[in-house]
């Protein structure tokens, strides 16, 4: 979606002012939202790209004003209530209702290590297909501006750049943040910084997306 | 940290609404309490940054695993212990007298869980994520960096499942020095790429 999370290239958001002290966590509750929403992810019901869209599809304002654990949270509230797992009436009293989806799979305290340890991998097995683009092949970026989840950031739209690996037949976000688990072929593509930005900062400088075959066209 | 008291209002209005929803999940069975204490737990003691320093260093010392990484850190970094979430699929780009490396996430907060462990404020921020791509040589002055004449950058936006970390150059004089003294020079941002390896202590 062209949303607030697209801010590659935007200008006006003033210095990164790294914080020295540059705590991980700034209060408790962001320990907390960090951890129920990795667990209620381990329900079943929902993909990373679903989490992702959940945080990112909302006003832009509300967007660049919520702190970062306060936009998981939001999201974890609309995917429950989306999913059934929880009804408006339970997050308003916190009174459990009869009625709701139960988790397919509860995370227990003994099976944290292993699952964070196996993670959750987006290669999939390609089978017959085989990749349409090699590296070195140009490619121009289609103009693909979806009302739903899409990985391609909005500077990088219609340009030309090279393949520069083909990284492999990975889980397609665009889809998977639907509830369709389909892959495609995923392609790191590197762009002269001067075609994206009109001048580069420096000389040869270059910046790299990674891009779905559907992104792509030969140049 | 059981979360009981039904009664929030004494609290701020983050703190009220997480452990609110907290405790929901947890009587309607969706979510365990230990399960999130040892999540917590995981992520503020056990993965940090000294894992990417490990797989640094080791790059450093042993060229054959240096080569290995390069071709495939995914199992280059699981023969050290560094696998799992966010850090499934792993590229290692290693930085030259030609090219520094900078690796960003425009569209969100995409980071090398695994090897670095949670990524600092700054790297989630909008500062940081629209300008990285586009003005990193300013970016990067910000963290004290400036690249000599003749250096190119390459950023890397995180927009897959691919997760990248930065090799810095091996710092000048540091020939007498073991793996586990070479770590401490590979800092958190040298691995993002805001930085370089710090230099020994004379």
């Amino acid at each position: 979606m062209n949303g607030p999370q697209d801010m590659g290239g935007l200008h006006g958001f003033g210095p990164v002012a790294p914080d020295p002290a540059d705590p991980m966590f700034h209060a408790d509750w962001e320990k907390r939202a960090l951890a129920v929403t990795l667990a209620a992810g381990v329900a079943g019901y929902w993909s990373i790209d679903e989490s992702r869209h959940a945080r990112e599809d909302r006003a832009p304002a509300e967007y660049l004003a919520l702190p970062y654990y306060a936009l998981w949270i939001r999201a974890l509230e609309r995917l429950l209530l989306r999913h059934g797992m929880v009804t408006e009436a339970e997050l308003e009293r916190g009174t459990p209702e009869a009625g709701t989806r139960p988790p397919k799979r509860v995370l227990e305290a003994g099976d944290v290590a292993p699952t964070l340890a196996r993670g959750a991998p987006a290669n999939r097995d390609p089978g017959d297909s085989r990749p349409a683009f090699a590296p070195g092949d140009a490619v121009r970026t289609r103009n693909l501006q979806p009302r739903g989840h899409i990985r391609m950031p909005g500077y990088a739209r219609g340009r030309v750049g090279r393949v520069e690996s083909v990284i492999g037949y990975h889980v397609l976000p665009d889809a998977s943040a639907e509830g369709d688990m389909r892959a495609d072929w995923l392609y790191c593509v590197v762009f002269e910084a001067a075609d994206l930005w009109g001048a580069a900062e420096g000389a040869g400088d270059r910046v790299s997306i990674d891009a779905w075959e559907g992104y792509l066209d030969h140049a | 940290m059981p979360h009981d008291d039904h009664d929030h209002s004494h609290l701020d209005p983050m703190t009220a609404r997480v452990m609110a929803l907290e405790t929901l999940l947890v009587k309607k069975g969706i979510v365990a309490p230990a399960a999130l204490d040892a999540i917590v737990d995981t992520y503020e003691h056990q993965v940090g940054p000294r894992n990417g320093a490990h797989v640094v260093a080791t790059a450093w010392t042993d060229p054959d695993f240096a080569d290995w990484l390069a071709r495939d850190a995914t199992a280059a970094c699981s023969s050290l212990g560094y696998t799992g979430r966010q850090g499934e699929h792993l590229t290692a780009v290693f930085n030259t007298p030609e090219v520094h490396n900078l690796v960003v996430c425009t569209l969100c907060s995409c980071y090398p869980w695994s090897l670095l462990g949670l990524p600092p404020g700054w790297y989630k921020s909008a500062p940081y994520r629209s300008r990285a791509v586009r003005e990193p040589r300013a970016v990067l002055r910000e963290f004290g960096t400036d690249l000599p004449e003749g250096t190119a950058v390459r950023v890397w936006d995180s927009t897959s499942e691919m997760r990248y970390i930065v090799v810095p150059m091996r710092p000048e004089g540091t020939d007498a020095l073991d793996a586990a003294a070479l770590a401490g020079l590979v800092s958190r941002n040298a691995m993002i790429g805001t930085e370089l390896a710090a230099l020994p202590a004379a």
